[in-house]
């Protein structure tokens, strides 16, 4: 479903990916780890069309149609979706009017009739539900004196809302207490299903207890250095990064 | 790169910038008194009215113009301007039917529809096109309820008395040099009079459109609120896109008595010069006054301003009245070369009284955008309170903001609340929308409306849609 082929990226004319090449098929769990610095965040940045960083070489497809021309917003409608490491702030903008926003420019992308407030509301309930959200985080504006991991949550029921076929979730478990893991990981579990994949950037273990993923794949440097099935982010867990860090340069 | 898409979002393309190809009386450029005669006899004006125009220009000719806004323009020629331009086929009119086709047709693309079968159903109008009033629709109807609803230049013929009392008593032709020349050589505006105990039926309105070339536009308002009545108002302009700039010197005066209300509010779309130049442009200097005679009176104004080369206007409220309230609510947009230094002035007389100030600027571009506001509370204004917001907005990083609040308190049991913030529009905000399916126009747009819903909700509510879709205009990458 999505493609990426040999991807190189660069920010401020300095590279940091240097060759990702990964195949994501329909009702797959990929988990990407990595060091800091390795480019594990970059490469959902540059999927999903982030205006800093450039595009050097190789190539995005999703079903099989190329991304790298396209604008953010039509990747997202596409059916990409991002749920960002630090959800930014945006005062004076409704929640509920916001993720209304964005599900009635997906509705009418396919064609479909748009959803007055009132539709919506029922709509966004059920998703709250699956987050153990209040109702009254819809009525805030967005994200705005949110805690971190409300934050995060509201990621997380905006992926619900808005149904994508592939969500990268970026370091989504950072700064999340347990409760607040256990809550995330049974969403996106709910959220999976043979149609959809979801790629997690993440630099721990844990999240992958709850969501385990089919393949896992260690970022060194800009470039996938190994890949595995569950277990080797048991090996990393146990041994470090060093171990792959020392084959890559030697 | 990401610079780029800013900038983009901020080029827009002034849409009301055509002109109306009819003929026009214009009166040959230059100022002294044979043009102020001239105009008052095009006008037919009683003798008081001549009186007052040669008084008003008589000062100003000893005045200097004021240099201590935070614009900057070049020197305005004085004599390089046209003082009075009309269309000739103005008459008496009777019906909204016998209005020049031309002009009709030109309101209408303006949005503001006047033949009977398209006038909007709840609001009155009066449009102006450059010196004179061509119409004004509903006017029997709010007669019926006591409402006079007319221009400025029928009510010096109908209700010379109430002119008589209230013309320059909130804004003297001494207070200041552009108070002074549009009391010399003002062309038309509305005159509204509700009587006591009255609410006006409908919304009025007023709108400007300026059509000739170096010309100026010198309109004068008067509103006037007798006992426990109320009126809501709103004003609209627009010009063509001329390579010269022109001048806009208007006058407003709101006078409320005994608990009563008037509501003024306006959006302002005048042509703001070229985008890339800085040429052309309007020149919006006005002084704009309320006067809270009564007590328990209030008055709102609510500004959209989002044209001109240059804005420096400062709506105030004088709270003479016990218990009397004054409210300012105003964006004001600069972008490319805008200058704005606005404001309000509330001044607290009366004792108790209420002021509320919410300014939210918003810049972009290479704009100026200055707030500069006056909170003084005399000493007879004791328990007097005022609260004061000040928000701006930049985009991008070549625009500028500044703010001058001046706070003169002078008994010592009033009291104030200032807030202020400052905000940046970032792309990464911008691109959280557009990961999540929403175009960068409409981002633009939801974003800068969370920031002035404030204001926005004190527009009536027919104005309050067209106001938000007008910002989202001015900061949008549209062709006409």
């Amino acid at each position: 479903m999505l493609s990426i082929q040999n991807i190189q990226a660069s920010i401020d004319d300095n590279p940091i990916l240097k060759g990702i090449n990964l195949e994501v098929k329909p009702g797959e769990i990929h988990a990407i780890m990595g060091p800091n610095g390795s480019g594990k965040s970059t490469l959902s940045k540059i999927i999903t069309g982030h205006p800093d960083y450039q595009v050097t070489g190789g190539d995005v497809l999703l079903e099989g149609e190329s991304l790298l021309e396209l604008d953010p917003y039509e990747r997202a409608l596409k059916g990409l979706f991002l749920a960002f490491q630090y959800p930014i702030e945006i005062p004076g903008v409704h929640n509920a009017g916001f993720l209304r926003m964005a599900y009635n420019a997906k509705r009418k992308y396919q064609g479909l009739e748009e959803v007055d407030p009132m539709e919506f509301e029922d709509i966004v309930k059920k998703k709250l539900k699956l987050v153990e959200m209040d109702e009254e985080f819809l009525e805030r504006s967005v994200n705005h004196g949110f805690s971190g991991g409300e934050k995060k949550r509201n990621e997380i029921l905006q992926m619900l809302v808005l149904d994508p076929k592939v969500a990268f979730l970026d370091e989504t478990d950072s700064g999340l207490d347990i409760d607040a893991l256990r809550i995330v990981s049974k969403a996106v579990n709910a959220f999976r299903k043979p149609t959809n994949a979801v790629v997690l950037v993440t630099h721990y273990q844990r999240l992958l207890n709850y969501i385990v993923p089919d393949f896992v794949h260690v970022v060194v440097d800009g470039r996938i250095v190994k890949s595995g099935d569950k277990n080797l982010a048991f090996e990393l867990e146990e041994k470090g990064y060093d171990w792959l860090v020392d084959t890559v340069r030697g | 790169m990401s610079q780029d898409i800013l900038q983009e979002f901020t080029e827009q393309e002034y849409k009301y910038g055509f002109t109306t190809d009819i003929e026009s009386d214009v009166l040959s450029k230059g100022l002294n008194e044979d043009v102020i005669r001239s105009i008052s006899s095009f006008k037919n004006e009683p003798e008081f009215m001549l009186e007052f125009r040669l008084k008003a220009f008589r000062h100003w000719q000893t005045l200097q113009e004021p240099v201590w806004p935070n614009v900057s323009y070049p020197p305005i020629d004085f004599q390089d301007i046209h003082y009075y331009a009309a269309p000739k086929t103005k008459k008496q009119l009777n019906s909204m039917d016998e209005v020049d086709p031309e002009l009709v047709k030109t309101f209408e693309k303006l949005g503001i529809p006047l033949s009977e079968q398209k006038k909007l159903a709840n609001v009155a109008v009066d449009a102006i096109f450059d010196s004179v009033s061509v119409a004004t629709t509903y006017k029997k109807k709010l007669l019926e309820a006591g409402v006079v609803f007319c221009p400025l230049s029928e009510a010096v013929h109908e209700y010379p008395d109430l002119v008589k009392k209230y013309l320059g008593s909130v804004v003297p032709h001494t207070d200041n040099f552009y108070a002074a020349l549009n009391a010399a050589v003002f062309s038309d505006g509305s005159f509204v009079y509700v009587p006591k105990n009255t609410i006006s039926p409908m919304e009025l309105s007023t709108y400007f459109r300026i059509n000739t070339e170096e010309s100026g536009q010198f309109e004068r308002t008067l509103i006037v609120c007798e006992e426990n009545s109320y009126v809501s108002y709103l004003e609209g302009c627009t010009a063509p896109k001329f390579d010269t700039n022109q001048l806009h010197a208007a006058v407003v005066e709101l006078v409320a008595l005994d608990g009563a209300e008037i509501k003024y509010s306006t959006v302002q779309n005048w042509f703001a010069g070229d985008p890339k130049t800085g040429k052309g442009g309007i020149y919006n200097f006005v002084t704009k006054r309320g006067k809270c005679l009564g007590k328990k009176s209030k008055i709102s104004w609510t500004q959209i301003e989002t044209g001109s080369a240059i804005t420096w206007k400062y709506p105030s409220c004088i709270l003479i009245g016990d218990e009397s309230i004054g409210e300012f609510y105003s964006v004001a947009l600069t972008n490319h070369f805008q200058q704005a230094d606005t404001g309000t002035k509330m001044i607290h007389i009366g004792k108790n009284t209420r002021s509320t100030i919410v300014s939210k600027g918003i810049s972009a571009g290479q704009s100026h955008n200055t707030y500069r506001g006056l909170v003084q509370m005399n000493k007879s204004a004791t328990g007097a309170n005022n609260f004061t917001q000040c928000d701006s907005m930049l985009i991008g990083d070549q625009c500028s903001a500044n703010t001058f609040p001046y706070i003169d308190v002078r008994n010592a049991s009033s009291s104030l609340g200032h807030e202020a913030t400052t905000v940046k529009i970032s792309q990464d905000q911008l691109f959280y929308f557009q990961q999540r399916g929403i175009e960068m126009e409409d981002a633009m747009a939801t974003i800068i409306n969370g920031f002035c819903k404030d204001v926005f909700k004190e527009l009536p509510t027919e104005f309050a849609v067209e106001a938000t879709k007008l910002l989202g205009l001015k900061l949008e990458n549209s062709v006409g």
